[in-house]
């Protein structure tokens, strides 16, 4: 088994944590979060590869077939289903950041703080 | 009695999605009744569940999958008296919530109630699953509920900028757990908690483990608002409607400890338990420490009463945090205690200041001196709530602390009581403080100590006062007496006994073996020891006293003033700029957080 999934799922994490902490756009944050939640497919699909295995569909293929391990790709199709909801959410907030404030700059937009 | 289990996760799922489908045709009423029957029957099933609970840790394979050889296939939910108890106080508060929006949430209540319904249930599904990958997934639909309920009001910033900072960071913490959760599969091919636990037990931790330890963790932690993790919590709490801060302070935060509990007892508790237990203890412990002093100093410092609460909500959930991290039984129920007296007396001060705010369409104390004195029955709850949260004997959070006190004492750390003790007495202070300047206009009308607030309104204006009034006093009175009520403290340690015990889980999980049922549980108050009745009275003797230098600073000589200035000054400004309200700077606190824990831990476990 290659290491080299497991240093892209860590370096597509980071790339993604500092596009959130840098972040002067509301839209271009929520696109980094979605970054961040692609280190987990990978890291999800890099654990469930197994070497030579092909699709995990069992349909009319012989018994004893080498597959990949189905479970983590359905843990990822629902990761995305999950986070789709939590991202849409996020884009709706910013469209009414931006009708109140006229600004989607997290840094402008301190009503709070202390 | 095990076909009950997932009701009070479907009921209110299956109410919300009813309320939804008949949007359009129902009449209000039917919606709203709907809303109340759903909250209602999943409360109930969730006691009854408990109850059960107790006698037997309850168990059902969704669709009958059950386990083959060691390996689970199915999803299960394993409801031991600890999850199952933390349900029933999350499903109540749901109800409460209901009850004291139907009078107060005029507009748009539709999605409002189907939003909490959600909610409730996502709750109720977290504290009960035996799976982790279903942890997860009731940890994210309880985190999109929870970010839309607390930007509902999207015509003002606030709002708007308080849940974009709770939907980031909370999402960035699933995500952690989610990696954590990826990391355990594949070093034991299982998703189930006990399968993991079993085989993570007696082997070597080795870096991997160590990695989904801290990712887990932290990830937890985060919901849980514990320092440096805790940035968003106030912002979320201080611009949602007060009905939903009663279920996040209530319930939510708990959630993410007891999310902590699960991790340490059933899964890594076999692989680091033998030797290491005392490292994972000592990080643990000074998150909580800190958390809890840090938490009760920024409640000092704010006006907005709303965000006071938040802050003391962080500091009593680092208290909580000690009493699971001292890793002992008692603590562990201590701890348990904690959450439920807290939750209620908690959500009562929250439910106060709902009312506050819609009466004077404000919830600043300074702007509101002494106009308070139109609502004094609200005054007398606000004033109790605040006392019983000191920790005063036999009141309130009293039995939690003492727990956490003893436990304290048996580990030989007793140098964590004083320190737990000056925390509640501080964030007490804080709520006292401004209940007095509100309800009884004492002190100055200008404070340049506390940070300035924008105004807040409430949309709403018409409501029904002797009802808000009546949930606001049950919901009091419940936290009022939890230290007294007869049993409490030694069912809830019996629940902390259950919690440890991974093989027995493992037993009951993987091979359906039963152990028989313990004896019938004491039916007593127990007494405490001499030193916690102390603790507790110099809680509240803290509290009394911060109250009224508070109020009253300006008529100490300088003599005391200026050194005392000069030395809390300096790292008071540090602190309300390190609260900054800006995103970028929350998640880099989340990172920071994460690898200086993980780096820890990683020297100290191997």
């Amino acid at each position: 088994m290659s290491f080299l999934p497991y240093a892209v799922a860590a370096w597509v994490c980071v790339v993604g944590l500092y596009g959130i902490v840098t972040s002067r756009n509301l839209i271009h944050l929520a696109l980094c979060l979605t970054i961040t939640q692609s280190s987990t497919y990978l890291l999800l699909l890099a654990i469930g590869y197994v070497k030579g295995g092909g699709p995990p569909i069992f349909k009319g293929v012989k018994l004893g077939t080498t597959t990949v391990d189905p479970v983590v790709q359905a843990l990822t199709l629902t990761d995305i289903v999950v986070s789709v909801t939590v991202i849409a959410l996020i884009l709706a907030l910013a469209l009414d950041v931006h009708k109140q404030a006229g600004t989607i700059d997290p840094d402008e937009i301190r009503e709070m703080s202390g | 009695m095990t076909w009950a289990l997932p009701l009070p996760v479907v009921l209110p799922l299956l109410a919300a999605a009813v309320a939804t489908a008949g949007d359009h045709v129902l009449p209000r009423r039917a919606a709203d009744a709907i809303a109340v029957v759903g909250a209602a029957s999943s409360f109930a099933f969730a006691l009854v569940v408990m109850l059960e609970s107790e006698r037997h840790v309850q168990l059902h394979w969704f669709g009958g999958w059950k386990p083959h050889g060691d390996a689970a296939i199915g999803i299960a939910f394993a409801a031991d008296p600890l999850g199952a108890g933390m349900a029933a106080l999350a499903t109540g508060l749901v109800l409460a919530s209901v009850l004291y929006s139907w009078s107060f949430t005029r507009e748009g209540a539709r999605p409002y109630d189907v939003l909490l319904l959600c909610f409730g249930g996502a709750m109720a599904g977290f504290s009960l699953t035996g799976d982790v990958f279903n942890m997860f997934v009731w940890f994210e639909l309880m985190g999109v509920s929870a970010y839309a309920l607390a930007g509902f009001q999207i015509k003002e910033l606030g709002p708007l900028q308080g849940a974009v900072n709770f939907a980031v960071t909370n999402t960035v913490g699933a995500y952690m757990i989610l990696m954590g959760i990826a990391l355990l599969y594949a070093r034991t091919g299982a998703l189930n908690l006990a399968q993991i636990g079993h085989g993570l037990a007696g082997h070597r931790p080795d870096g991997l483990v160590v990695l989904a330890l801290t990712l887990l963790v932290c990830g937890f932690l985060v919901k849980a608002a514990i320092v440096p993790f805790h940035l968003w919590l106030a912002d979320a709490h201080a611009v949602a409607p007060a009905p939903v801060c009663l279920l996040f302070s209530g319930a939510m935060v708990a959630l993410g400890l007891l999310g902590v509990t699960r991790c340490y007892w059933t899964v890594f508790e076999g692989a680091f338990g033998a030797e290491h237990a005392h490292d994972v203890r000592a990080v643990l412990l000074a998150l909580g420490v800190v958390t809890a002093l840090v938490g009760a100093a920024m409640a000092f410092l704010q006006r907005h009463l709303k965000r006071l609460l938040a802050y003391s909500t962080i500091s009593h959930m680092g208290i909580v945090l000690v009493g699971i991290a001292l890793l002992d039984q008692k603590s562990l129920g201590g701890a348990a205690d904690m959450v439920l007296s807290h939750g209620l007396l908690k959500g009562a001060l929250f439910l106060c200041s709902g009312i506050v705010l819609l009466r004077f369409q404000d919830v600043d104390e300074l702007r509101l001196h002494g106009r308070g004195r139109e609502l004094p029955v609200v005054g007398v709850m606000y004033g109790l709530g605040a006392v019983a949260l000191t920790g005063l004997p036999y009141v309130g959070t009293y039995l939690g602390h003492a727990q956490i006190d003893e436990g304290a004492t048996l580990d030989h750390i007793e140098w964590v009581q004083p320190l737990l003790m000056l925390a509640a007495g501080i964030s007490g202070g804080a709520i006292l403080r401004s209940g007095a300047r509100v309800f009884l206009g004492w002190g100055p009308k200008q404070d340049p100590l506390l940070s300035p607030e924008p105004a807040e309104s409430s949309p709403e204006h018409d409501a029904s006062y002797p009802a808000l009034l009546a949930v606001t006093a049950v919901v009091l009175a419940l936290g009022l007496v939890a230290s007294v009520v007869p049993g409490l403290g030694q069912r809830v340690e019996h629940a902390a006994g259950v919690a440890r015990d991974r093989t027995a889980y493992v037993d009951l999980v993987l091979h359906g073996i039963q152990r028989p049922a313990p004896a019938r549980l004491p039916f007593v108050v127990e007494p405490t020891a001499t030193e916690s009745l102390l603790y507790g009275t110099g809680g509240l003797l803290i509290a009394v006293t911060l109250a009224l230098v508070g109020l009253y600073r300006r008529r100490l000589p300088d003599a005391v003033r200026a050194p005392v200035g000069a030395v809390l000054g300096p790292p008071a400004r540090v602190a309300k700029l390190v609260h900054s309200g800006v995103i970028g700077d929350y998640v880099m606190w989340i990172t920071v957080g994460t690898a200086v824990v993980g780096g820890v831990w990683a020297i100290l476990l191997h």
